[in-house]
């Protein structure tokens, strides 16, 4: 027969499933995010990309490039050309223009997403200001760059890549939250 | 399950202590450890949420009896949706089965009370208390939750009412009330048995609310890990859920719904077990293919954490994962297939009788059958493109949930008031109840499939003109069926104060420790565990 030692030694063990359940729902965060960065699911793209690629100059993608503020955003935010036609393998350039039209000191964070999201873990980006936060003081325009190559071994049937970036108010945040690479 | 019982047991002697029936007054509910007291506290609770949460689904159909804005604002038609989804799985649902497992688990194997007696007492207390705070919320500022009963971020976080704060810990409340009731029933059916009473001996019931508490305290600790996550991006600055601080709004769903689905078979595996009590006993034949149930339900529960994807065909998951979440939650159909066979085998050349829990036994059979088959259309990926977030997924989950969940606990109901109270509750009444909630929620519910396929959107109190003839017929069906829940209490009430008295064994086929016991069931029972062969 069962005894009081066989209830308390069950219970525990319960309760560290559940306390292993509950890391795990928290675990599933970081699980997610390498997920999507080692398939390119979502759009997401991976942070600086170190590798040289030779130029492949039989093949032309083009890229085109979208600048869309959040909600709530009031920063002019536009790429300077709409579309750029790049070989694979080729480093490239474009440059987005932002304006803080307001009276006060505004931060923001710009985030990328690559369409078809099957595209995405071919799209390395060199150098991008979506790397970092963007102080900008009342009234100032800049150009921000980034510099990217599309991998050789993008697939055959992809002719097409949309870079689509969101540009979100962090101004009112408390403390810049550390973001993980992108 | 041939069991031979000490008749001593009727009238046992209590060493140590006089034998007593309940302590007197309200503080006998407030502090009672009984397995039965807890057991009715739990399942009248379940009634009053069934009752709250049904009339904000009246709320909802009379805003939809006619196109246009009515009634009620499309903000507060958002809060009744999304209560009426939150206290309908949580509150009526959920507890009315913990209640059935409190009630009859111990009948069932033999055991004197539930393994934590206090904890029991604790679980339940906690439910009011989250009740409470939840429903107050629609008196806030600002109003209660809008954001739908699956919560999405940013929804439910950036552009939330403030009171989402309160529905974050009432969450947090009635999942540690499901964990401490989860835990306490598996330590129950392992450790207290009877003698003799194998795994394999134990009635499916016991088996599927054992394998049902295993994954409650798999999955309501997710749920709680991400409404901890939603309270640290309100209030803490984090960014799990918001792409500006790096997070992302999808991450939302595949937590929640890793969560979710296990949740549903949460909501559905005891109706499984309570009805493989029921037809064998108005079949008059032994359950065909016992071994079988208990796998199917084990088969179902593993694969249950392997499709939660099949939410979120439409949010651009890669090909290769909808194709797999796509076959595996078309697997699902195959253990839920080997258990429909069998209760159609347990009834072939049966000699069958009607009574109403047989009747609710039936057609829960059926219609959770043909709630099944709406599921296995969703489940293909490109198919469900059309169907997502239309009144067709509206029609499938309730089909699995009403008929399903509800008229399972109603067939356990009218299948146990005579142990419970004593008496034989008013058959006649009883099969009007069951008629009259067929029509109505068929009624209700049918014509939402048609309206679903020609594309009318869940969550929207106005609809397009083309969807007027069916949604009308629909609210017909589901102010009928809502008031038919009235005769249900009126015939447990009656049932409670008096009627036929009930044998030990009111059902001449039944089987099963629980009708060895005198009717109604004394207040301790099986001080000195039961012999069984």
């Amino acid at each position: 027969m069962h005894g009081a030692s066989a209830n308390r030694r069950l219970i525990l063990r319960l309760l560290a499933l559940v306390l292993v359940m509950f890391g795990f729902g928290f675990a599933l965060v970081p699980i997610y995010d390498v997920m999507c960065q080692a398939f390119g699911i979502n759009g997401k793209t991976a942070g600086v990309y170190q590798g040289e690629q030779t130029v492949d100059q039989t093949r032309q993608v083009r890229v085109q490039f979208l600048a869309t503020n959040a909600a709530g955003m009031s920063w002019e935010f536009r790429p300077l050309a709409d579309e750029l036609a790049v070989h694979p393998g080729a480093s490239n350039q474009m440059l987005f223009v932002v304006h803080n039209p307001t009276d006060k000191p505004m931060t923001a964070q710009a985030i990328p997403s690559v369409a078809p999201a099957r595209a995405a873990a071919f799209f390395h980006k060199t150098e991008c200001f979506c790397f970092t936060q963007q102080v900008l003081q009342p009234g100032e325009r800049i150009e921000m760059p980034v510099r990217f190559i599309v991998d050789r071994d993008l697939p055959a049937d992809v002719q097409h890549l949309t870079l689509a970036y969101t540009l979100f108010d962090l101004t009112a945040r408390p403390a810049p939250v550390p973001v993980a690479d992108r | 399950m041939g069991s031979v019982i000490d008749y001593s047991q009727k009238r046992p002697t209590y060493a140590g202590h006089a034998d007593h029936g309940p302590a007197k007054g309200l503080m006998r509910w407030v502090l009672t450890t009984n397995h039965k007291d807890i057991g009715s506290m739990y399942l009248w609770f379940s009634f009053a949420m069934f009752l709250l949460g049904g009339s904000m689904a009246m709320v909802i159909r009379a805003e939809l009896f006619q196109p246009g804005l009515q009634i009620v604002q499309p903000e507060f038609f958002n809060q009744m949706t999304t209560m009426h989804g939150l206290i309908m799985v949580f509150g009526a649902v959920m507890p009315a089965f913990v209640g059935l497992a409190n009630w009859m688990i111990p009948l069932m194997i033999g055991a004197p009370d539930m393994a934590l007696p206090r904890m029991n007492n604790f679980s339940f207390w906690l439910l009011p208390a989250a009740f409470g705070m939840l429903v107050s919320t629609l008196f806030s500022e600002g109003g209660g939750p809008n954001f739908g009963w699956t919560f999405y971020a940013p929804l439910s976080t950036t552009y939330a009412p403030e009171s989402v704060t309160f529905f974050i810990f009432a969450v947090h409340l009635m999942g540690i009330s499901s964990i401490m009731g989860a835990i306490n029933i598996i330590a129950t059916i392992l450790n207290l048995r009877a003698p003799g009473m194998t795994l394999m001996k134990m009635p499916l019931f016991v088996w599927t609310w054992l394998i049902t508490a295993f994954l409650l305290i798999a999955v309501m600790p997710v749920l709680a890990g991400v409404v901890t996550m939603m309270l640290m991006d309100i209030h803490f600055g984090t960014s799990f859920f918001s792409a500006a601080g790096g997070g992302d709004p999808v991450l939302f769903q595949h937590v929640f719904w890793f969560f979710g689905h296990p949740e549903v078979y949460i909501m559905i595996l005891p109706a499984f077990g309570a009805v493989s009590s029921i037809i064998p006993a108005f079949a008059r034949k032994p359950l065909f293919g016992y071994t079988s149930m208990v796998y199917a339900t084990a088969s179902i529960a593993f694969l249950s954490f392997i499709v939660w994807a099949h939410h979120m065909f439409t949010v651009g998951i890669p090909l290769t994962g909808e194709l797999f979440f796509m076959y595996a939650t078309m697997l699902i159909a195959v253990p839920t297939g080997v258990k429909v066979f069998n209760w159609v085998s347990t009834m072939w050349r049966g000699s069958m009788s009607f009574e109403a829990p047989m009747l609710f036994a039936v057609a829960f059979v059926i219609l959770f059958t043909i709630g099944g088959f709406s599921g296995l259309m969703l489940a293909i990926a490109p198919a469900d493109f059309q169907y997502h977030d239309t009144y067709f997924v509206v029609a499938h989950f309730h089909y699995v949930l009403v008929p399903g969940a509800i008229f399972g606990i109603f067939a356990s109901a009218y299948y146990w008031l005579p142990k419970w109270t004593g008496h034989m509750y008013d058959e006649t009444l009883a099969k009007l109840h069951f008629w009259m909630s067929f029509v109505g929620m068929n009624l209700a519910f049918f014509p939402m499939h048609f309206v679903g396929l020609a594309g009318m959107p869940r969550r929207i109190p106005d609809y397009n003109l083309q969807f007027a003839d069916f949604n009308m017929l629909s609210s017909i069906g589901a102010f009928s069926f809502g008031a038919t829940q009235l005769l249900f209490l009126f015939i447990v009430i009656k049932c409670i104060r008096g009627g036929k008295p009930a044998g030990d064994k009111p059902w001449d086929g039944a089987e099963g420790l629980e009708w060895t016991l005198p009717s109604p069931a004394p207040y301790h029972t099986f001080q000195t565990p039961p012999e069984i062969n």
